[in-house]
């Protein structure tokens, strides 16, 4: 049985998806700036698409740009905005538990001259607005908070941020401007800008079942971005190149498919995903759930598994064909734990016995419960191989795990 | 990313365990990453009649633990001791250079286990 519990990582296209995208490979290959039909007929689907795409978060079409995913997004609405203030100021808010993407663009940014103040988070994986509210400064352009983070699937408060970015600004400060990276919320829970209030937020296709190599960046109406590409005046000018027509189309169907069943989805995805937690839990000792319990996606578990490796788990689990991720991983005897788990003040061995389920529409409780009883067998393994099995903690953990019982676990569901 | 010996030493651990009364002990620990091989063997007439190992980390530890153990028993102490890490790397295949680390961790766990018997 293979069974794929990785869909925070990516998603598989739905059908309907990759139906719609085909004939935009070679009937209707038109390049969307051309006048002719074959033009006409791509620059039609292109606006059908973002029209979709605005939907899903309640925004308008002119305020959606397509761009290559995720990273591109985030790259262009943090250096598209450090690039049109600097004038103003050079001091950029973060996190420590963003993705890469912002990560290292506000390192770049660093490296420019730019300040950026990363904001620490709590146990639970959570940025407080009242951090965001201290750490602003007069210099300070943007902040940039990600909505669902992707290892712990924890929401973050953005209508609070928003909230202290009007106050600041009502108080005398200039528009501070906020950015979300929402690529691991869309189309998980409810998105929109508006009770949001941001002023930016990047969407990604492969995460909601459409293709890769697509995304979007939400600029609201007004918000001016200097550039970062440069070329033709695609996208009304703010994203030059060729439109990717078929990725285009599949993103727009992805996204309706998104909107017109997302409740029904989350229902579905909570339901499996609590699921594999009691289960979990009632089978196998010695583990933690890391984030917040109440506020976060519904299609993402968080686990430690006292006295194993993730990476180990990891591959282990990958024999037995159930792919899952881990946020930890040693190179060169130095270990590189998962800097979201760091942050949030785990301790170094509990970061390494992490991993993360998510879950996807497709996932089945046929799956989950093949999933349940492989990790069950495998932690016993590793646990029975470990040189450490013979201290009280793991011991109790152990005979935990071989007797399956169903006794006391040490998170509440 | 790791090979298919790999793999199979981390789906089949051989030898795991320890030994009553082994006649040697190495207990190893990567201080950095904290990966630990405890090796126990022990030693009849100059061979290496028994070995049992339990390992925790990273994959290729785990794997590299589990096949010292093929490479040493039934061989005899002269056999063994100038076994290296190039030995358990070409039994496992090959391994990342990063995670090279792993397979110097069970032959310091042999050299242990060896001079402990010594003493």
């Amino acid at each position: 049985m293979r069974v794929y519990l990785d869909n925070s990582a990516t998603t598989t296209a739905a059908p309907e998806v990759v139906a719609a995208m085909l004939p935009y490979f070679s009937d209707h290959m038109g390049n969307a700036q051309s006048v002719h039909s074959f033009g006409q007929q791509a620059k039609a689907a292109l606006e059908a698409s973002r029209r979709q795409v605005a939907a899903l978060i309640g925004a308008a079409p002119t305020e959606i740009v397509f761009v290559s995913g995720g990273t591109e997004a985030d790259n262009l609405a943090i250096r598209g905005i450090a690039k049109q203030f600097s004038e103003r100021g050079r001091h950029i808010i973060t996190t420590k538990i963003e993705h890469p993407a912002v990560l290292a663009t506000a390192e770049a940014l660093e490296a420019q001259g730019f300040f950026v103040t990363y904001l620490p988070v709590s146990r639970e994986g959570l940025v407080h607005a009242s951090e965001v509210r201290r750490a602003i400064r007069d210099e300070t352009i943007l902040v940039s908070v990600m909505h669902a983070n992707n290892e712990t699937g924890a929401i973050q408060p953005i209508s609070e941020i928003s909230q202290a970015l009007a106050e600041a600004h009502e108080a005398g400060h200039r528009r501070i401007y906020l950015h979300t990276d929402a690529v691991q919320s869309v189309g998980k829970v409810k998105v929109d800008v508006d009770e949001l209030a941001v002023d930016l937020l990047s969407m990604s296709a492969h995460k909601i079942h459409g293709p890769k190599g697509i995304g979007a960046l939400y600029i609201r109406r007004g918000v001016k971005l200097g550039k970062i590409l440069f070329g033709g005046h695609h996208e009304r000018d703010r994203r030059p190149g060729t439109e990717n027509i078929p990725a285009i189309v599949g993103f727009g169907v992805a996204c309706e498919l998104g909107r017109t069943s997302l409740l029904e989805r989350m229902n579905r995805t909570r339901d499996l995903r609590d699921y594999l937690e009691q289960e979990v839990t009632r089978r196998i000792t010695g583990v933690k759930r890391n984030g917040d319990p109440h506020q976060r996606v519904p299609n993402i578990s968080n686990l430690t598994f006292d006295g194993v490796d993730g990476e180990s788990l990891l591959i282990a689990l990958d024999l037995k064909g159930v792919a899952v991720s881990t946020g930890s991983a040693c190179s060169s005897g130095s270990l590189e734990p998962s800097h979201v788990l760091t942050a949030m003040g785990l301790p170094r061995d509990e970061v390494r016995g992490s991993l993360r389920f998510s879950f996807s529409q497709y996932s089945t409780r046929e799956e989950v419960d093949y999933a349940i009883s492989t990790l069950a067998e495998i932690i016993a393994r590793l646990r029975e191989m470990s040189p450490e099995g013979d201290t009280p903690g793991i011991r109790s953990a152990l005979e935990g795990a071989n007797s399956a019982s169903t006794g006391a676990s040490e998170i509440k569901l | 990313m790791y090979t298919n010996q790999v793999a199979d030493h981390i789906a089949n651990p051989r030898n795991v365990g320890e030994l009553d009364n082994p006649s040697g002990v190495g207990d190893v620990v990567n201080e950095v990453c904290q990966d630990r091989i405890r090796l126990t063997i022990k030693i009849r007439r100059g061979v290496l009649s028994e070995a049992k190992v339990k390992a925790s980390g990273c994959p290729p530890t785990l794997a590299a633990a589990s096949v010292l153990t093929e490479l040493i028993i039934g061989r005899s102490v002269a056999d063994v001791q100038v076994l290296g890490r190039s030995d358990v790397t070409n039994a496992l295949g090959r391994l990342p250079a990063a995670k090279m680390h792993c397979a110097i961790l069970a032959i310091d766990a042999l050299r242990q286990a060896l001079e402990s018997c010594a003493v």
